[in-house]
């Protein structure tokens, strides 16, 4: 047993930092480092970057665009990104709709969308859940009928988030209603200027409208754009579960975030703003912090390098609990910047307008990421529900793993 | 990055694995430790025939030259059987002390015996009266007299203090902290042992200007400080390896009590209340065996990175341990709280850990001192 990187890896490390060094523009890392809210333009600014650079989809296929990494350096690659304030880049585009197209998409969907997808030429949004099907996806009721070359779709998708910014949806629809409900579930890919869909935003407690419904209302899509086989979406679905486990506990992410809340304390405690027992229990809170995380990144290295030696099922345990305490984690970080921030977090100029933390303000101003940290407590809140909520992780695992 | 074993720690893993399944019944317990000295002489004969006793010490002193890993292997397989036998106090505190302090002449009269299960040391260090964890601010006092020492105050939780052939006591003196080989027998020795509550054996020691000779020295005068740091570290390392087979044991038996015990004409498994409990457990289970590779693996860090991980280790598996014991209790209902069953011993066990080289809080403490913990690898 070892903690050490090879010799490759440690290579592989300083390339990316130095690339991130000279790449990252330094409007987006300040963005980033205050925690604003990033616009559509900066994700795909950032994106296009990478792309250029051939790293914008690296756990993509090679022939699409990906990087033949090991699961190793696809860790090391998402905690430099972390460390360099670099955005993520859209996960829908990145994660989600690229391996599924890249997986079961056929040869003409690969090559019409694949490359779009990765410099984000098409900004894509998920269309899974609806009023009656959060948890319960497989209950969702938007109906696909078959009318020549086209599925007929009418329904409401909900929890859309930035449909307000999307080219394309992919989305779970329904094409039958006999057998398992599962089962007649199918895949389709929209285009969401289709005559008959109309978003609706929703505004949310981050002060941000990212979220939105989508209405169907005879919307035309064609055959060609469904994934695979009619009746076959919730398994094409399931394969955005977990198969990529070198990223899933945010590590980078949270040890930047981590860093920050240790050099605010520092920087509060030297200009008189926390009395001694204040700085006391903050530093206490940031040690249990510390303990937490590092207790996950051994969990999350162990799970790296059971994948790096073909591990199939080896770390199972480790990897399942990944998402619950990374996100645990993370939420716990933005309940101290708010503490950290106190009443003066409490004004948010520019919250009327849809802007997460103000516009633009002065860049010296050594308060500045003050207004954002109270949103961003509030935005965190998302993190232990999408995706499958932490009692639904919870559920699943007290299935796969305890056998309950 | 390498989290693997290789084919002499599996080997040792599966051995102690299958020693302990096959051989340390949970139900004989209670039987050793009815034996006058707490623990089963048979039992301790066997570790040592299986050469678990010498798998510390180094080759040329007769033993197996075994590291963190090692440690780490046997402390969780003891620990899944609940082993009453003072493995963790002789052979890793007190054998410890000797091997990281001890002169050619002091591990040559000692090591032979200890390796063999034939002479049993006791480490006396911590204070009824003084610091609850502590390496340099003790009570007990050795003052000068002639070429020899005069030792006087009082120790407790000595592991199996009372049937030790040697003390090892630490103790005050004006050059700092000392570690002295003390005969138990000698004039103004008093010892009472008494069942720990987690089933081990320890004694207080009461010392009254014990006379012991200038050879009696372990370690240099004024050394004991920074041996006993690094002695506690590696003891550290060890004890959240046991906590992690405690924890591990615990929550197979509890998820199978789950799965068995019926209530309302159902398996209370299939309760979602009590799945999200056991799952609660399983993730603490999984981020403390995370922990006690590490602690382990901190072992051969540089100073700084080992004092804060060990300490982050310790802090981890304190809070997890507490918290999986109390669950498998509360999991299993009454049935938790009575002493013919496993999982109330395994909840005392896990607290005994907690309390044990500093708890969680001090542990918390200490990361928080330095302001954080140092980045690994």
């Amino acid at each position: 047993m070892n903690l050490d990187f090879t010799d490759g890896d440690r290579a592989f490390r300083a390339d990316v930092r130095t690339f991130l060094a000279e790449a990252l523009p330094e409007d987006l890392r300040r963005k980033m480092i205050e925690r604003r809210h990033l616009g559509k333009e900066d994700i795909v600014r950032w994106q296009r970057i990478l792309n250029a650079r051939g790293w914008a989809v690296p756990a993509w296929p090679v022939e699409w665009g990906g990087q033949p990494w090991t699961p190793t350096q696809r860790y090391i690659f998402q905690e430099e990104m972390a460390l360099a304030h670099a955005p993520e880049g859209s996960p829908f585009n990145v994660n989600m709709i690229g391996p599924i197209i890249a997986k079961f998409g056929t040869e003409e969907q690969k090559r019409r969308f694949l490359p779009r997808i990765a410099n984000i030429d098409d900004w894509w949004c998920q269309g899974f859940s609806e009023p009656g099907a959060g948890s319960d996806l497989a209950a969702l009721k938007t109906s696909a009928v078959r009318d020549g070359d086209d599925y007929v779709l009418n329904g409401q998708k909900i929890w859309t988030t930035q449909a307000q910014h999307a080219d394309w949806m992919f989305a779970l629809v329904r094409t039958a209603n006999t057998g398992k409900k599962q089962q007649g579930i199918t895949f389709l890919l929209l285009d969401m200027k289709s005559p008959g869909l109309i978003i609706r935003p929703i505004p949310s407690i981050d002060g941000i409208s990212d979220l939105n419904e989508v209405f169907f209302d005879d919307v035309r899509v064609p055959v060609a754009n469904r994934i695979g086989e009619e009746g076959r979406g919730w398994d094409y679905a399931k394969h955005l579960l977990g198969h990529e486990r070198s990223g899933i506990a945010r590590i980078g992410l949270s040890k930047e975030r981590l860093a920050q809340l240790r050099h605010l304390q520092a920087d509060l405690a030297a200009r008189g703003m926390l009395t001694p027992a204040e700085q006391a229990r903050l530093g206490r809170k940031l040690a249990e912090v510390a303990v937490e995380l590092r207790a996950l990144e051994l969990t999350q290295l162990r799970v790296v390098a059971a994948d790096a030696a073909g591990g199939g099922q080896a770390a199972a345990g480790a990897a399942s609990i990944l998402k619950i305490k990374g996100t645990e984690l993370q939420q716990r970080m933005t309940e101290l910047a708010l503490e950290l921030a106190g009443p003066a977090g409490l004004a948010v100029p520019g919250h009327d307008h849809d802007d997460h933390s103000g516009g633009e303000r002065d860049r010296d101003d050594p308060d500045g990421w003050r207004p954002a940290a109270p949103l961003f407590y509030f935005t965190m809140r998302k993190v232990s529900i999408f995706g499958g909520s932490n009692e639904i992780q919870k559920n699943i695992i007290a299935k796969t793993m305890l056998g309950l | 990055m390498d989290f693997d074993l290789t084919d002499e720690q599996r080997l040792l893993s599966e051995t102690l694995g299958r020693f302990v399944a096959d051989r340390y019944d949970f139900h004989e317990r209670p039987k050793k430790m009815a034996e006058g000295r707490g623990y089963s002489k048979a039992v301790w004969d066997q570790l040592a025939e299986l050469g678990v006793l010498g798998l510390p010490f180094a080759e040329q002193d007769g033993g197996f030259g075994g590291g963190g890993v090692e440690t780490l292997l046997v402390m969780e397989a003891l620990g899944k059987g609940l082993m009453v036998e003072p493995y963790f106090g002789a052979i890793l505190l007190a054998g410890g002390a000797l091997r990281l302090a001890g002169s050619p002449a002091q591990k040559g009269a000692r090591l032979e015996g200890i390796i063999a299960g034939q002479y049993l040391m006791a480490l006396a260090h911590a204070e009824p009266d003084g610091l609850r964890h502590t390496v340099d601010q003790l009570r007990t006092t050795a003052m000068a007299d002639g070429d020899g020492w005069r030792l006087t105050g009082v120790k407790t939780a000595v592991i199996a203090g009372d049937s030790a052939d040697e003390l090892i006591v630490s103790a005050a003196t004006p050059a700092g902290v000392t570690l002295f080989l003390v005969d138990p027998q000698a004039d103004g020795v008093t010892i009472v042992g008494h069942p720990g509550y987690d089933g081990i054996r320890v004694a207080d020691v009461r010392l009254h200007g014990v006379a012991v000779p200038a050879n009696a020295v372990l370690g240099g005068l004024g050394g004991g400080a920074p041996i006993l740091t690094r002695l506690f570290e590696e003891a550290t390392a060890a004890l959240v390896a046991e906590a992690v087979g405690i924890m591990a044991d615990t929550l197979n038996i509890t998820v199978d009590y789950l799965k068995t015990r019926s209530q309302f004409g159902v398996a209370i498994g299939s309760f979602q209340a009590l799945q999200h409990r056991a799952v609660d457990m399983m993730m603490q289970v999984e981020l403390a065996r995370s922990m006690a590779i590490l602690a382990a693996l901190a072992l051969d860090m540089p100073d700084e990175e080992r004092r804060l991980n060990i300490a982050a280790a310790k802090a981890k598996v304190g809070q997890a341990a507490r918290f999986v014991g109390q669950q498998a209790v509360q999991l299993h209902g009454a049935i938790g709280l009575t002493l013919e069953y496993k999982i109330g011993h395994a909840f005392k066990r896990l607290t005994a850990i907690d309390a044990w080289l500093g708890d969680a809080d001090h542990h918390l403490d200490v990361i928080a001192e330095a302001g954080g913990l140092p980045a690994i690898a």
